[in-house]
């Protein structure tokens, strides 16, 4: 097939690929193989350019973007509750933990308290989020390597926290549930009766995953010793989560900077030794039994814990529906807020929490008006996809797909 | 390890001239730079003693258009082993270039190449600066506050084949 | 389902009478092949429908194939971007004919929430539509009943539809 001209044209030319390749390229030494966008294991639209020599990779150009829907800008245009929405879309395995930080990112800016059954409430919902992302990643990842089974595993188990997602919001990956000073809604009584029956089924299914892998010798061959990553190159390099965390360097934004009640709830960061691709598996996995764990605490906590799920500041968030009918002041505060929102003033804040893939933090700049001056996420995909060049230089081509996987990347989170 | 010390008297007593404002907002040390210190305060925020702050977590563009002058990158600092945040930020007008703090934050790489794409804001001495997330041959840098939106009608009845136009491809 | 003559009436299976447009649109039915390839959010709904709990393979759909040579029918799982459409409609021109699209999703379908600068406002600007699926992601059940719809609409497509000129190549401004 001929390739039009103005094709090639936007996808860049090979000469201003050039500080970035080796010379070899350019004489045609060494292969230059694309790899993606559409590429079944690049986990979305993530194209690589990769320098091959014999079946080594040499150098690796990420070219992102192709999901880049100008998110940013737009949460510009709306106000803020109507951001809200917008976060969802960014990292679509972990909605909730999305939510969480612009939200946060708001209270700060605004001042507003959220009182503690909500805080409760969102931490369950992080680290149910948390797992759902996991499980996703557990599936595709070994998908990619090549234990297409887990596949099914995983995402029979997704199946049932979406279930728990949809009791509480009505929406399984959408959800917008975390909304500023609080939740949408109280937990429904359907809610707790089946967050026990997958509390109860769950954590034999994690073992059922490792019983598969952990010591399955053709997943130790194709994750040990596969994209080590040095805790001084993790730092340097800006990577968070269960990423760094496998290189030995103890850091979670709940322990470190706690938010949402988080330094009152007991668990264990996982720290990998190596800082390969099988640690990186086993740190996550770890992790989903620790989530586990905070999810038994806050689930505990929440039979006892009566009172209000969201803050009754009314400037900030809707009266309730029982007042509407017999205070004035109640359908004020619910015209203004549906109509022009709230305004907040001007300042800038920055909030970091731990998402499933890393630290996620979000810029908030507010001008006095009721939209966001400038919102700017700072994504742990976009960072993770960042270290992939320095992670797979000297691996074969088919370790590639080890090392996308074990990064853990989404392409809407890091192109936003 | 060297006993935490307050990063803005440290920058006081080691930049006096650099340091433009420090501004406190809801618990939030904001430390304004002059561009062209902004690579030797970066340097010594990571190395110096008491301060070590390794991670940089985000790299920031932001747009004031009316005031003046019109932009401002932010860095927000985090120390892994002490603990303490701060945002160091450079106002420069339209035409100005920020040094690159590549070399001292490896991180930084894309993230200013973000900026770079969604400002126009210029990094010197950035190793690879080029257009990151719009495809190479996009005219204007998106997030300006003078470039629109790019917004869209809805498709009703009295615009129905202004709409239809643009979607040749559409089977009635 | 597609073959309605006279061995369903008689449930005598030796002989099968039926016009050549019912058998191969009935054959084009029973095992069509959606190539693997996910833009955003609905990806993730996409996969969920072929894994355990909504098993896609029910349809004669479980093969997704990564090459679009290979691919009968597209689904646009997401948001196209400007970067991305030369490179969706190029994946749509490598596909051999005959060959359907189902947009899923609201972006897909009009853009969805994403009204803005980087994003096609509906792949219909780029790609010609059979089937559009609402929903910001479609449920599985939703993605199931769209192909379902395709499903139908193919089995009453004329034989002839899809004979003559290729259709020509475009470019995407």
């Amino acid at each position: 097939m001929t390739i039009a001209p103005e094709m090639i044209k936007w996808e860049g030319t090979l000469e201003d690929l050039a500080h970035l390749v080796s010379p070899r390229a350019l004489t045609g030494e060494t292969v230059l193989l694309n790899m993606g966008p559409q590429h079944p294991s690049t986990h979305g639209v993530l194209r690589l350019l990769l320098e091959l020599e014999g079946e080594t990779i040499i150098n690796t150009v990420p070219d992102i973007g192709y999901l880049h829907t100008g998110i940013e800008k737009n949460m510009e245009a709306k106000r803020y509750e109507q951001a809200i929405t917008m976060t969802d879309r960014m990292d679509y395995l972990a909605p909730m933990s999305n939510n969480l930080v612009f939200c946060l990112a708001i209270e700060k800016l605004v001042e507003l308290d959220v009182p503690e059954r909500a805080q409760v409430i969102r931490v369950l919902m992080a680290e149910l989020t948390r797992l759902n992302s996991h499980l996703v990643w557990l599936g595709t990842h070994a998908i990619d390597v090549g234990a297409m089974s887990m596949l099914l595993y995983c995402f029979r188990e997704r199946e049932q926290i979406l279930e728990l997602f949809e009791i509480v919001s009505g929406q399984r990956m959408m959800s917008t549930y975390i909304r500023p000073g609080g939740v949408w809604r109280d937990l429904p009584p359907a809610f707790m009766p089946a967050l026990e029956r997958f509390l109860d089924y769950f954590p034999a299914r994690v073992d059922e995953y490792e019983a598969l892998l952990t010591n399955n010798p053709l997943w130790i061959d194709r994750t040990q010793g596969i994209g080590i990553i040095t805790p001084e190159d993790a730092i340097a390099m800006g990577l968070g989560g269960a990423i760094l965390r496998a290189s030995g360097v103890n850091f979670d934004v709940r322990k470190a900077v706690p938010y949402s009640g988080y330094e009152t709830y007991d668990f264990n960061v996982p720290l990998g030794i190596h800082g390969d691709t099988y640690d990186r598996y086993l740190v996550r996995i770890q992790e989903m039994r620790e989530s586990l764990k905070i999810i038994r605490q806050a689930a505990d906590r929440l039979k006892k814990l009566k009172g209000p799920f969201r803050s009754d500041n009314r400037k900030f968030v809707p009266p309730p529906r029982s007042e509407l009918g017999r205070s004035m002041e109640a359908v004020i505060h619910h015209f203004k807020l549906w109509t022009e929102g709230f305004k907040a003033p001007k300042g800038e804040v920055h909030v970091m929490i731990e998402s499933p893939r890393g630290v996620i933090a979000c810029y908030l700049s507010g001008d006095g008006s009721n939209k966001p001056h400038r919102v700017h996420f700072r994504t742990p995909s976009f960072i993770n996809i960042q270290a992939i060049p320095m992670v797979a230089r000297g691996h074969l081509i088919g370790d590639m797909v080890a090392i996308i996987g074990t990064m853990d990347p989404v392409l809407g989170d890091c192109d936003r | 390890m060297q006993p935490k010390r307050d990063p803005v008297t440290s920058l006081r007593e080691a930049f006096p001239d650099a340091i433009q404002e420090v501004v406190e907002f809801r618990g939030e040390t904001t430390v304004y730079v002059t561009p062209a210190a902004l690579p030797e305060v970066a340097r010594f925020l990571r190395d110096g003693d008491g301060l070590l702050f390794n991670f940089l977590v985000s790299v920031v563009g932001v747009d004031y258009l009316p005031e003046q002058p019109r932009f401002a990158v932010a860095y927000h600092l985090y120390s892994l082993l002490y603990g303490h945040q701060l945002r160091l930020k450079v106002r420069l007008n339209e035409d100005e270039a920020v040094p690159s703090v590549t070399p001292i934050w490896p991180t930084a790489n894309w993230q200013e190449r973000e900026v770079y794409d969604m400002f126009g804001i210029p990094f010197t001495g950035h190793p690879d600066l080029r257009r990151i997330l719009m495809p190479v041959d996009w005219d204007g840098h998106p997030q300006r506050k003078d470039y629109p939106l790019g917004y869209e009608t809805v498709q009703f009845s009295f615009n129905f084949d202004e709409i239809e136009r643009n979607k040749p491809y559409a089977k009635g | 389902m597609g073959l309605t003559s006279l061995p369903n009436k008689t449930g005598l299976p030796g002989v099968v009478t039926t016009t050549l447009e019912e058998m191969v649109n009935w054959a084009r039915t029973g095992a069509m092949w959606p190539l693997g390839f996910g833009l955003a959010c609905c990806a993730i709904e996409m996969m969920s429908t072929q894994a355990s709990t909504y098993d896609l393979s029910r349809f004669g759909m479980e093969l997704m194939r990564p090459s679009p040579r290979q691919a009968d029918m597209i689904i646009v799982a997401g948001r196209v971007t400007r970067k991305m459409a030369p490179v969706v409609r190029r994946l749509y021109d490598q596909m051999p004919e005959p060959k359907w699209v189902l947009a899923m999703g609201d972006c897909a379908s009009c853009g969805g929430i994403f009204n803005n600068y980087a994003t096609v406002q509906g792949v219909d600007e780029i790609l010609p539509v059979d089937v559009y699926v609402a929903g910001c992601p479609p449920r599985p059940e939703q993605l199931i009943h769209g192909i379902l719809t395709l499903h139908e609409k193919v089995r009453n497509e004329p034989l002839s539809k899809w004979f003559g000129e290729p259709a020509q190549s475009i470019r995407v401004e």
